[in-house]
């Protein structure tokens, strides 16, 4: 890299080795962590991809000298609940991070009781307070739409976006500014600010899991908290996610997870109460068909318990 | 009296050296952030070597990665104050340290008048003597 660097200024034909870039970025090993932990969101994974060739492709330029101006980087995530936003957000960070163009690569997420006062001259100081701790980082913004409520134009909402705004336009190269919300909401905010929409480079669409993925992510979760499915098991979990994908306030990634820590607790309470007394390491880690088949999702007649469950879940976004 | 080369304040860190760029402040405060040191930034119109405690401009910033938000907030002081004394405060919180680690001045008068030296006579032929800043015979906010 340096020697690159040393001799390009002179000569326009100089060679530069795209892929030794690539290789040192370690871009690589965060793009395939990415493909590995994250299940589906193919249109998420292009755009990332996309992004990290641009920001690469653009270092490279500024070595031989040709600059383009700091690009802008601000995105926005919209999606249903439980699509993966954070993470994704997270790993963004990490990426940003690699190629250089965050200098600490950390992640502030807030929301808007995190950026908006309660009396006059709190909103000021308290966004910029946020502002400042996500200098040098990314600063996600989760349900974003919150921020702006037309419905009380005394709201201090306004006085915060204009401070942001302002930080997204003169603070560029310090701070990348991550909106996240469901997408209808998201497009109205959009159009009541109009100058947000336009200081925002990349609109990112998260799509909605299929039931096969959401088995996949669920297996994928059970690896990292050392449990599985028996086979048996796996089966009744597919029943039970296109069931629950039916039902009202079912929130992705989110609801597998839940679905899983319940069933963790029919687990244990099956070990418990049953009459083998000595389990084997294989007892311990199995979740079986049985600790699925016992959700309320299987019982035709109660739908109202079951909301009773979801409603938790969908507060909690 | 009381002169030294280039004919400035020199009190805390660095103020042999010409004024620091913004790129070597950011510089030092990234040093300060890396050892997990709050930053404030003080300023004042009485230099006395005496007057320890400037008034604070914000509050001390905790918990921050990267001094660019900290180089906000001087600017944001120099334009407030653009004829005061101003420096960055470094605090060490650790239990039995808690004291300032690190204190240099950002920001200066274009003018500085400087201190004459006072001789008091006291009883016999003993003579005590104490400074005093020329700018301090103004009132407050017009000495410089």
């Amino acid at each position: 890299m340096s020697k690159q660097s040393k001799n390009s200024a002179s000569s326009s034909d100089v060679l530069i080795d795209l892929e030794a870039e690539f290789q040192a970025s370690n871009i690589q090993e965060v793009l395939e962590k990415l493909d590995r932990e994250l299940i589906g969101l193919i249109p998420v994974k292009t755009r990332i991809r996309e992004t990290a060739a641009l920001l690469l492709v653009d270092r490279v330029r500024k070595q031989i000298g040709l600059s383009s101006g700091a690009p802008s980087l601000h995105m926005c995530f919209t999606g249903n609940p439980g699509t993966g936003k954070t993470t994704v957000a997270l790993r963004m960070a990490e990426i940003l991070h690699r190629l250089g163009y965050v200098r600490e690569g950390h992640l502030i997420s807030v929301t808007r009781d995190d950026l908006v006062g309660q009396y006059i001259g709190h909103t000021a100081p308290k966004t910029k307070e946020v502002i400042k701790k996500a200098m040098g980082g990314v600063l996600f913004i989760d349900e974003a739409y919150y921020l702006y409520k037309p419905e009380n134009e005394r709201d201090y909402g306004a006085e915060s976006i204009e401070i942001l705004l302002q930080t997204m336009e003169n603070n560029r190269e310090d701070l990348v500014v991550i909106l996240a919300g469901y997408k209808d909401r998201m497009d109205k905010f959009f159009h009541s600010n109009p100058g947000m929409r336009s200081r925002i480079a990349h609109h990112i669409d998260f799509p909605d899991y299929g039931p096969e993925e959401l088995v996949s992510i669920a297996k994928l979760m059970l690896t990292s908290q050392n449990y599985c499915f028996s086979s048996a098991g796996e089966d009744a979990f597919g029943k039970y996610i296109r069931l629950r994908m039916q039902s009202e306030h079912f929130a992705n990634a989110r609801s597998v997870r839940n679905a899983l820590d319940r069933a963790r607790l029919r687990q244990a309470n099956r070990l418990f109460s049953g009459i083998k007394k000595s389990l084997s390491k294989s007892d311990l880690i199995t979740l079986e068909a049985e600790d699925i088949l016992a959700s309320r999702v299987f019982l035709n007649n109660s739908r109202d318990s079951n909301k009773l469950i979801d409603s938790g879940e969908a507060n909690k976004t | 009296m009381m002169t030294n080369s280039g004919n400035v304040l020199t009190q805390g860190q660095f103020s042999f050296l010409p004024p620091l760029t913004d790129k070597q402040i950011s510089s030092q405060l990234k040093y300060a952030l890396n050892n997990g040191w709050a930053i404030g930034i003080e300023y004042t119109d009485d230099p006395h070597p005496r007057n320890t405690y400037w008034e604070m401009f914000g509050n001390p910033m905790f918990d921050l990665k990267d001094p660019a938000g900290i180089l906000m907030e001087i600017n944001s002081c120099r334009k407030t104050f653009p004829n005061h004394y101003i420096r960055v405060t470094a605090f060490n919180s650790t239990r039995g340290v808690e004291s300032p680690t690190m204190s240099y001045i950002v920001n200066r008068p274009k003018n500085e008048p400087g201190f004459r030296l006072e001789r008091q006579e006291g009883v016999g032929r003993s003579v005590s003597y104490t400074i005093h800043s020329y700018a301090t015979d103004k009132p407050e906010s017009e000495r410089y």
